[in-house]
């Protein structure tokens, strides 16, 4: 009897502490909260993510002592990459800090597209960088949202692209086929697509995978030996990705004529596939491999024992996006700091910080980033920023890029998002800002 | 000692059939919707609001809903999610197409929709029973994601096969969805609607068509002899639990997330709905509060307790603990009580009232 009530009295102390305790803010740092997705299906990407933004951001605070000296604090949340996590998680950490939560990171379109309503109500910007709304590059509909450096449309763009440059610079009666997870992201390239196949003359078809993506066998023998097609491109994620680079390879398809979006292009999605993803192709928003000079100062970090990140996960694919995820943060975070002084910035300054970012080639080599990503220039109405990508090739051991990154042709595709965009905001009843 | 009935006569059939007979009862209830309607929003900080009390109340919905069929009518139901999904998609056809409808007009539409679908995919309950309904309950799970994600029209033709709630109003001025609503709107619209709808369901459970559908539950051939049409009350059970789950998937889609796409309505979502009601309780409607309670909020309250006590932990370590601690919960409370939570709630309120003298 005296156990249980022992017992009864601590889970009773357990659950008031865990309502009344709240976590020490400091008036000096600038907090950023992570949605991580370290356990759950897709934790292979989720882990090496997880681990660059830690990296980067330990960095910055032991080697230059902060942004202008104002350290960055920051809590991870796990999502499970589950959408109703992802929204408890933002709910969760967006109060914290001295100035709340500055930028959010959800690191997958479903949380996306479920953070841009109550982010935008917060004033906390939201950078889905190369995932999430295509449309919300339009600035003017969606002054919380920034999809720099390149959206899914673009990146269809630069495959077209690719494939046209290998062909000789036509793609008339070529054959091009889409295999995409059948979802909100999967869905995102194919207007782009058939846009392109009209004006360019290629004949395009789209085979949708259920999610979650592990059972493809007539997919790709339809693909294989009744379409063949001379390309074939992949909005694939997690275990949809190695499947379907297996089953490619039993069909005997070509890997060099197979390309993935950025997020069909990790370490975790051929390693599985084994010896048949030697040769497959992806497309990289960032740079692979660990040349850049500040992998010099990450080994000097994990030498002093103030790594944070696994090891092993140092300039993986995904680790390296995280990195430049974190630097667009921070150079925002600086340009905010030059118009609001050198303290921490809430949302609403941070969203300035974004609309007027401008990363040149000079700041990306001062930071010792070469080579790593892009010149990208936002304003009000444009939240893209003109970034670009590259095309990576697995040897089977490790990424290599092959080619110079590629900018996707925005003059037709800034009047498709600003078009969907349009209908987004006359859906909401939104009126447009004026960017002029 | 306060849990005592003596003294407490009844005069007549009216207050004999009442719904809490006894006056501790209707106090308490009585307490507890005066907490949850004055109590709740002035000290629930904006994240207890939005990201536990919301969820709550539409999972209870969904719960309530299956429990209907299932715990009541004994018709076991793997379609939940595909009922949520016709619910929220149906709304958002229906106010996109007429704006000018009353958001709350336009979720009891989408939950007749629902009702609609249900009956239709209930008509194989006539003949088939148990296990062999359930799947035949789930193509109506598969087919109808599949219906929702493979034709454009259901999305107005968004790119991604994405909705998103438009701004509506629930009172002039004061908006329940877009970006202008308020979590405590959008907490009390839930705490009303979800309050009448439980009375609604608790009636209709101790009525003449509750009563068919235990009959029926209980054993289909007696009942048939007793007179029961077994096509009205199964039908009837389909039709009136999918209303409720249609309702609470319009309300998921456009209260709680604000957006979403049809895969957030796959199969996983149905059997968080029957674990929930078989967790809660079957037959129960205290038991679909208790349910939705335990498979939403307890992983969200294990996941934050070694945070707010102060142990630094790496969050897989939380998450791997979070799944560890739930699982064995939820085979204790099975162990100790097969019949659901709602049964330890009657066995206490049972034992209270002999206490202090229990013989």
């Amino acid at each position: 009897m005296q156990l249980r009530k022992l017992a009864f009295a601590a889970v009773g102390a357990l659950v008031i502490g865990g309502t009344a305790a709240t976590p020490p803010a400091s008036a000096a740092e600038q907090f950023v909260p992570l949605l991580v997705y370290r356990t759950g299906p897709y934790a292979p990407n989720g882990i090496p993510l997880a681990d660059g933004f830690n990296d980067f951001m330990q960095l910055v605070n032991e080697r230059d002592g902060g942004v202008n000296g104002v350290k960055l604090a920051w809590e991870e949340c796990e999502t499970q990459y589950n959408n109703d996590r992802g929204v408890e998680c933002y709910e969760r950490l967006k109060a914290q800090g001295a100035t709340g939560s500055s930028v959010v990171n959800p690191y997958s379109t479903g949380i996306t597209y479920a953070l841009i309503e109550r982010a935008t109500a917060d004033k906390v910007p939201v950078l889905s960088m190369g995932y999430g709304r295509a449309d919300a590059s339009d600035g003017r509909v969606f002054p919380y949202v920034f999809t720099l450096p390149i959206t899914y449309w673009a990146g269809a763009d630069v495959m077209v692209q690719y494939a046209n440059e290998k062909e000789g610079g036509s793609l008339k009666g070529k054959k091009i086929a889409l295999v995409y997870h059948d979802s909100a992201y999967g869905k995102e390239p194919i207007a782009t697509l058939e846009r392109l196949a009209e004006e360019e003359g290629f004949q395009f078809q789209a085979f949708p995978v259920a999610h979650p993506g592990l059972e493809q066998k007539a997919t790709w023998l339809q693909i294989g030996r009744q379409l063949r097609p001379d390309w074939v491109f992949m909005w694939g994620w997690g275990v949809m990705n190695s499947t379907a680079i297996k089953e490619a390879a039993a069909v005997g398809y070509p890997m060099d004529r197979f390309v993935g979006i950025w997020w069909s292009g990790a370490e975790a999605d051929v390693v599985p596939a084994g010896d048949a993803a030697k040769g497959y192709k992806s497309l990289n928003i960032t740079g692979v491999g660990t040349n850049a000079p500040i992998f010099e100062d990450i080994k000097k970090l994990h030498a002093d024992g103030k790594g944070l990140a696994d090891p092993k996960n140092i300039g993986t694919v995904l680790y390296n996006r995280a990195l430049v995820n974190s630097f667009y943060f921070t150079e925002a975070l600086r340009t905010a700091q030059g118009k609001f002084g050198e303290k921490p910035m809430s949302g609403e300054q941070i969203q300035w910080g974004f609309e007027n970012l401008d990363i040149t080639q000079d700041k990306i080599d001062s930071a010792g980033m070469t080579g790593l990503l892009s010149p990208v220039k936002l304003s009000c109405a444009d939240h893209e920023g003109g970034g670009s990508a590259v095309v990576q090739q697995w040897d089977g051991a490790k990424w290599a890029a092959i080619t110079d990154f590629i900018s996707p042709r925005r003059a037709a595709l800034r009047p498709a998002y600003e078009a969907s965009a349009a209908q987004y905001a006359k859906e909401k009843g939104i009126t447009p800002r004026d960017c002029s | 000692m306060l849990y005592r009935e003596a003294g407490q006569f009844k005069t007549s059939y009216g207050s004999d059939q009442a719904i809490f007979p006894i006056r501790q009862d209707q106090i308490g209830i009585a307490l507890l919707l005066l907490v949850a309607v004055l109590g709740v929003p002035a000290l629930a900080g904006e994240y207890w609001l939005e990201t536990i009390f919301v969820p709550f109340l539409v999972f209870s919905l969904a719960a309530i809903g299956l429990n209907l069929l299932t715990g009541y009518c004994g018709q076991l139901s793997l379609g939940t999610g595909g009922f949520m999904a016709c619910g929220a998609f149906f709304a958002y056809k229906l106010t996109t197409a007429f704006p000018e409808l009353h958001v709350l007009v336009v979720f009891l539409l989408a939950g007749v929709g629902s009702a609609a679908v249900g009956v239709f995919f209930g008509i194989p309950s006539l003949r088939i029973k148990g296990f062999y309904l359930a799947v035949a309950t789930l193509a109506a799970q598969f087919f109808l994601v599949w219906m929702f994600n493979k034709f454009d029209w259901w999305t107005n033709y968004s790119p991604s096969g994405v909705i998103s709630a438009p701004p509506r109003e629930v009172l002039p001025g004061i908006f329940l969805t877009g970006t202008e609503a308020t979590p405590i709107t959008k907490y009390l619209f839930l705490l009303g609607l979800v309050a009448v709808l439980a009375l609604v369901a608790k009636n209709l459970t101790r009525g003449a068509i509750g009563r068919s559908w235990m009959a029926i539950r209980d054993m289909d051939i007696a009942a048939e002899i007793i007179g029961i049409r077994p096509l009205w009350a199964k039908l009837s059970a389909f039709a009136i639990s999918s209303f409720f789950i249609g309702i609470a998937g319009a309300l998921w889609a456009f209260v709680y997330t604000g957006s979403v796409e049809a895969l957030a309505f796959q199969i996983d979502r149905s059997f968080q709905v029957l674990f929930m009601v078989i967790i809660g309780g079957l037959g129960s409607i205290l038991g679909s509060f208790l349910g939705a309670a335990f498979i939403v909020l307890l992983p969200i309250l294990l996941n934050n307790v070694p945070a707010a006590i102060g142990l630094q932990m790496s969050v897989e370590m939380v998450s791997h603990l979070e799944f560890m601690i739930f699982g064995a919960l939820i085979i204790f409370f099975l162990i100790v009580e097969p019949h659901g939570l709602a049964r330890l709630w009657q066995i206490g309120k049972e034992k209270l009232r002999l206490w202090p003298f229990p013989y």
